[in-house]
């Protein structure tokens, strides 16, 4: 029966403790908004000091990052273009990738039919930024200016090379959807310290690159099979910012608190009559759900910002639903101390017409992106906020379709691409990993999906391999059973 | 926010030492752990096995390339094996715990030598120690895994109250409830009674009718016609065929990337069918296993097995091919573990299951039973339908498939179904799941460990139906029950239906399970008897009222000395507001529809791709107003209000859904037009079926919670009413604007004001807590 005992003792302790306390109301609050953690047990099933103090004993050890602003490039930008600057590829445009470079790599089913792999260099200059002289490409002059304050990695690598199982391994750690994403994982681990808002938020974009090319799925921003309390909840441009937020037209605030006092009367003559704790948590439910009313569309104004802050982030900034927009939300979220914010900006796929495409959708994200990592440092939270800027792959060196002077296009290429990161706790103004003269193969220092899954968690105090959750019988991780700490990223 | 930890901690000190089980009997000689008490025998499938599973299998279990210093303690043979090169030490040595390295091993303060090793992250608790530890002294026996061990049918238990029983089901629950000195709770009250025992079954609430008839009705068969009416409806088989959704990860999409549209309809039309005729469950499975395979099929048959093409299926341009039909395969291995079976077999798809006696090899030997489809991984032509497929013609829907509900009435469907290659592929071992990484060829063949594969089976799809129900299959009617359980009191008697394996739940009453698995055989497995056999039981019929003390011993109620009160699920909330409304349309099956949904949802996320899927355009008339199950299912981007209530995303076989309590869901009552729109339609019934203010609340009460209102609830909704009608008259454009919500026409029955006050009392009514609780 210890099993039962066990599994019994997760749950009962909660109820219990509910059903316990005098305080009522607010005790049950604060266990809605800490997510389920506060009231769960450690492994064995024992309640510890530990197991008290934060859901499973988190942090497991001091935190570098209080937040997470991850600004994912959906489609997987050309690291060519961007940011690894191979002049060799240039040189020898036009020949074919050798056998020996590709060394078996498999290709998409949308190149391994073509007869030839004519490799071509990027058709943009680069600017040598920063103390070290790093190469970052003039399409992306903005972030070339802060390139003191990010850590670009040159050498990630993945398995999937479709989108797909590549955005969906990214943000679970599994090509195949059913896995909590990374922000829900952090909300299970830490739970929320804003009883106001959700502690996962998520903002989608759309780029002019390739306005139409991928997907999302909302499964990317799934709690997976974690508790519905750390499932990402998306903020939207609109009225309703958040999915029935609204209250319907007719009805005020006001209105709506005299729903909420006399459904509160109704449902406390239900627990006296029921004795259910689980009636105390719908009643707390709905004062979230009130006070979420409230705070969101505040967050969500983003008209009385000064002068300065809208040139800062662009023009953009100022049109609700843009990329820039979005990153300047990200900021008054972290401010209100949502531990995760995750933007989405679509259009990054350029499999064909590659140099118009990436022109504009560099554009749409450099000064914006630049701007937020500039105003979180002038703020003062930069060193408790990771800043993560990065797709699901790269592209390859050589050109799908045909190659003319003025136009090429790049396939998928999981064996490099590249990513950075800013702040909370990571090394600023380095360029880490190294790629071969072709710009296919990495040569120094690779960094795996898992092991940047692994760092960003131990940025935020949490060790990959302790953070699990048991499930059909297996405790699993959003690391699965790899992923290495990458020290020389951290400051 | 300021958190006063000591007292929190103090409460969860007094909490958890507060209870004692039946088999965990207090023995006074015992050493005690805080109030936990070792019991007085040790068995090892309830209170050992758990322990090995959990921390020390990783290790010393089943797969070899990770067993360490050649111990393996998932065998029997393994546990009393000599070792040490020497072979002169043994982990355990039956009566013999000093000796027994085992005990040695997990009480050491040796750091480099305690188990489970530090860096494992795993512990073992005092009391854990000692319970391994009184095994070895009782002479460690060693059993077979409880559900591996063939059904029998156990002794009904004999019970001291024996007035409380109904049938047999209360004589397990009782004798439970009697060792541990608790007393059943008193019968339900009719009202509460008929409304859960409503949802149960149909999904739906009852209607004031039905209610007053039951309640007039005084008949000592009263309750019994009531369940007979509620199985003999098309509602039953639209509830159970829900729940088969999920199981069957069904959707209108193909899942992955653009998620472009697919027709899966007419299979779901047939499960509904098949379920209002009461299909007898064997033959259920057996065709939508290998119904293509039975002698000269009939089309019906082969639309059951369009259960195996349910799964997700990619037109992602780039994609290699036969990755994803290696993912096609892997997932109906997947769904037929987890549905039939209750393991978790994917685990073993890249090593040796750690915890069940499920090999690699028997994991590709299960999966090649389902490798021989002809099917392509990726559907070539972008919107077309991935073969192997049929044609359903017009003609045909009209006359032999008439249980498909062509309402559109379709020239054609062609539904995606199951083939078998006449030359089978040759299923490899992938080397770590890999589809590029083959090793060793394998043959279909069954897990030994389970039950063996009787020779005069073909080894075929069909005889992989015949093995699964057999009755000699320790695991198909137990599974089976046990979700039958789970759908009427919301928890299983295995806690985790999808895994009846080493990591699993243990089933709260054993014998109650086998009983019931037999029951379900013995009478040809006849799923509407059965569901009636439980409901009918003494248990189910309890009052849902917590007394204080059982908060104490059982707060998950696992015992079931009460009923439970657990929350609708998401289809059950939204069809609640449209049957109390009236606004319920009650066709059966047909095409999938599109009833209200936030602007745009689909369209900011779809890469211009998706053909009819790129951008929700909603339905209007009667398909706004169709029961949740008939809603268009996209995989990638599902629809958000049942999301926010739990529901299965059906990307993958899903046998249990959360039960969650959170701010979003208050918002979807409170907000959603669906819910709204029902409101204000059902205060067109409450105003011209009663005079006064009081009836009109009280009756909108009762329609949405089945009782009626006490007289302190009804005072609280009238002066709502009252408060709000106020409002709207100082302010009629509000008024108005709350009403004009929804495409259902308006009716001016009472002044405008006067509309809106009740329409907001009766949104107030429908977010109570028990509202949306069936207790």
């Amino acid at each position: 029966m210890s099993k039962i005992l066990e599994n019994r003792s997760l749950n009962m302790n909660r109820r219990a403790f509910l059903s316990k306390t005098s305080v009522g109301i607010g005790v049950a609050a604060l266990g809605t908004l800490l997510g389920v953690n506060l009231f769960r047990s450690n492994e064995s099933g024992i309640i510890t000091e530990a197991g008290a103090r934060g859901s499973l004993g988190l942090p497991h050890f001091a935190p570098k990052a209080k937040r997470v602003i991850y600004l994912f490039q959906s489609g997987g930008p050309s690291q060519l273009e961007l940011f690894d600057y191979k002049p060799q590829l240039n040189k020898m445009r036009g020949q074919e990738l050798p056998e020996s470079v590709r060394n078996g790599q498999r290709l998409t089913g949308m190149t391994s039919g073509q007869d030839a792999f004519p490799l071509v260099g990027s058709n943009f200059g680069w600017n040598q930024v920063g103390s070290n002289g790093t190469h970052v490409s003039e399409l992306l002059p903005y972030i070339g200016k802060i390139a003191d304050d990010i850590c670009i990695v040159r050498s990630m690598y993945t398995e999937a090379i479709n989108h797909d199982p590549a955005i969906t391994f990214f943000q679970t750690g599994s090509q195949q959807p059913g896995r909590p994403s990374m922000g829900s994982w952090l909300s299970y681990g830490l739970g929320s310290t804003n009883e106001n808002l959700p502690t996962f938020c998520v903002l989608l974009s759309r780029g002019t690159g390739r306005p139409n090319g991928q997907p999302l799925y909302s499964r990317l921003w799934g709690n997976g099979f974690l508790h519905s309390l750390h499932q990402g909840v998306q903020f939207r441009a609109g009225k309703d910012p958040v999915l029935y937020l609204k209250n319907p037209d007719g009805m005020d605030s006001l209105g709506r608190r005299r729903m909420l006092d006399k459904l509160a009367a109704l449902n406390h003559k239900q627990l006296e009559e029921f004795g259910d704790p689980e009636i105390t948590t719908r009643i707390a439910q709905y004062e979230m759900a009130y006070r979420m009313q409230t705070s969101v569309p505040e967050v969500m104004d983003i008209t009385n910002e000064p002068e300065y802050i809208y040139r800062m982030y662009g023009p953009d900034a100022m049109q609700p639903g843009t990329y820039a927009a979005n990153c300047l939300l990200a900021r008054k979220l972290i401010e209100q101390d949502v531990r995760f914010v995750q933007l989405y900006h679509m259009g990054w796929d350029q499999h064909d017409n590659l140099p118009s495409a990436i022109a504009r959708q560099a554009k749409d994200v450099d000064q914006a992106s630049a701007a937020l990592v500039l105003d979180l440092k002038q703020r003062g939270l930069l060193d408790e906020t990771l800043v993560i800027w990065g797709g699901e792959f790269g592209r390859t060196n050589y050109s799908q379709g045909v190659l003319t002077d003025a136009n090429y296009g790049r396939d998928h290429h999981p064996r490099c691409f590249t990513i950075w990161m800013a702040g909370g706790g990571i090394k600023p103004g380095i360029a880490y990993g190294e790629t071969d003269e072709f710009g296919y193969n990495i040569v120094k220092d690779p960094v795996h999906v898992h092991d940047f899954q692994a760092t960003a968690l131990h940025l935020l105090g949490v060790d990959h391999e302790k953070l699990t959750y048991k499930h059909q019988g297996r405790r699993y991780r959003l690391t699965d059973v790899h992923g290495r700490i990458m020290h020389d990223l951290l400051a | 926010m300021k958190i006063k930890w000591p007292i929190i901690a103090l409460f969860f000190c007094v909490i958890l030492f507060a209870h004692t089980f039946e088999s965990c009997q207090p023995s006074k000689s015992m050493q005690s752990f805080g109030q936990k008490r070792l019991p007085e025998v040790v068995d090892f499938n309830f209170h050992v096995k758990p322990i090995l599973s959990d921390r020390c299998f990783k290790c010393h279990g089943m797969d070899d390339q990770t067993r360490e210093a050649g111990l393996r303690l998932d065998t029997k043979e393994g546990a009393f094996m000599a070792l040490g090169n020497a072979k002169d030490h043994y982990a355990i040595i039956p009566n013999d715990a000093v000796n027994s390295t085992l005990v040695e091993r997990i009480y050491t303060a040796d750091p480099t030598s305690v188990m489970p090793p530090p860096e494992s992250n795993l512990t073992l608790t005092d009391f854990e120690k000692a319970l391994l530890k009184k095994w070895i002294v009782q002479g460690a026996q060693w059993k077979k895994h409880w559900s591996f061990i063939p059904i029998q049918k156990p002794t009904v238990p004999k019970v001291e109250d024996e007035d409380w029983v109904h049938n047999e089901i209360d004589h397990f629950i009782l004798r439970k409830l009697e060792n541990n000195g608790i007393k059943p709770s008193p019968l339900a009250s009719k009202e509460m009674l008929i409304r859960r025992l409503t949802f149960d079954l149909t999904g739906l609430p009852p209607s004031l009718e039905e209610v007053d008839n039951y309640l007039n009705d005084d008949s000592i068969d009263a309750y019994e016609k009531v369940v007979d009416r509620l199985l003999a409806s098309q509602a039953y088989a639209e509830r159970m065929t829900t729940e088969w959704l999920d199981l069957a990860r069904y959707a209108d999409t193909h899942g992955y990337q653009d998620d472009l549209e697919r027709t899966m309809w007419p299979w779901r039309d047939w499960v509904i069918h098949a379920y209002a005729k009461n299909m007898p469950f064997d033959e259920f499975v057996r065709w939508q296993l290998a119904g293509d395979m039975l002698p000269d099929p009939s089309k019906e048959q082969i639309i059951a097995t369009a259960f195996n093409r349910n799964h997700k299926i990619t037109q992602e341009g780039g994609v290699i091919p036969e990755e994803y039909r290696t993912e096609y395969v892997a997932d109906r291995a997947q769904t037929f573990g987890t549905a039939f079976l209750g393991l978790t077999m994917e685990c073993a798809r890249c090593h040796d299951h750690k915890y069940d006696p499920i090999s690699q090899e028997n994991y590709y030997q299960l999966f090649s039973f389902f490798n021989n489809v002809p099917e392509h991984g990726l559907i070539e032509k972008y919107g077309g339908i991935p073969n192997p497929s049929m044609i359903l013609t017009k003609e045909e829907m009209a006359t032999t498939l008439s249980f498909i509900n062509n309402l559109d009435t379709v020239p054609e469907v062609q539904l995606l179904v199951m083939d078998e290659m006449q030359e089978p592929r040759q299923t490899y071992v992938l080397n770590r799941g890999a589809y590029d990484q083959p090793t060793v060829a394998v043959k279909p063949k069954t897990p030994e460990s389970i039950s063996s594969f009787p020779k005069e089976l073909p080894r075929n799809r069909l005889g992989l139906a015949d093995w699964l129900l057999s009755k000699e299959n320790p695991l198909m009617a137990r599974v089976t029950v046990n979700r039958f359980w789970q759908l009427i009191f919301g928890q299983g008697i295995v806690g985790t239906p999808d895994d009846f394996g080493n990591q699993g739940s243990l089933p709260t009453h054993p014998e109650l399970l086998d009983w019931l698995a037999t029951y379900f055989m013995e009478n040809e497995w006849n799923v509407k008897q059965t569901i009636k056999y439980i409901v009918q039981s003494s248990t189910y019929q309890q009052s849902a009222k917590i007394r204080p003390e059982l908060l104490e011993i059982d707060p998950d109620n696992e015992l079931l000395a009460r009923a439970p009160r657990t929350r609708l699920s998401a289809e059950m909330i939204r069809d609640h507001a449209l049957a109390t409304s009236g606004l319920l349309v009650k066709k059966v099956g047909g095409p999938s529809v599109k009833p209200y949904q936030p602007e745009g949802l689909w369209a900011e996320k779809t890469g211009g791709g998706g053909g009819s899927t790129a951008k929700y355009i909603e339905d209007d008339g009667d398909k706004l107003y169709r029961r949740s199950l008939y809603t268009f299912w996209k995989r990638t981007v599902p629809p958000p209000s049942m999301m926010t209530f739990d529901a299965a995303s059906r990307d993958f076989c899903t046998v249990k859904r959360q039960n969650t309590s959170t701010p979003l869901q208050a918002l979807v009552l409170m907000n959603d037009p669906q819910i709204l729109e029902a409101c204000r339609v059902m205060t067109y019934q409450a105003i011209e079926k009663n005079e006064n203010l009081d009836d009109r609340i009280a009756y909108m009460f009762r329609k949405v919670t089945s009782r009626r209102p006490n007289a302190e609830e009804l005072d609280i909704l009238v002066n709502y009413y009252k408060e709000e009608l106020q409002q709207f008259e100082s302010q009629p454009e509000n008024a108005e604007q709350y009403l004009a919500v929804g495409a259902y026409k308006q009716k001016e029955v009472l002044s405008i004001p006067e509309m809106a006050a009740y329409t907001i009392v009766a949104n107030a009514i429908f977010n109570l807590d028990e509202a949306i609780t069936k207790s």
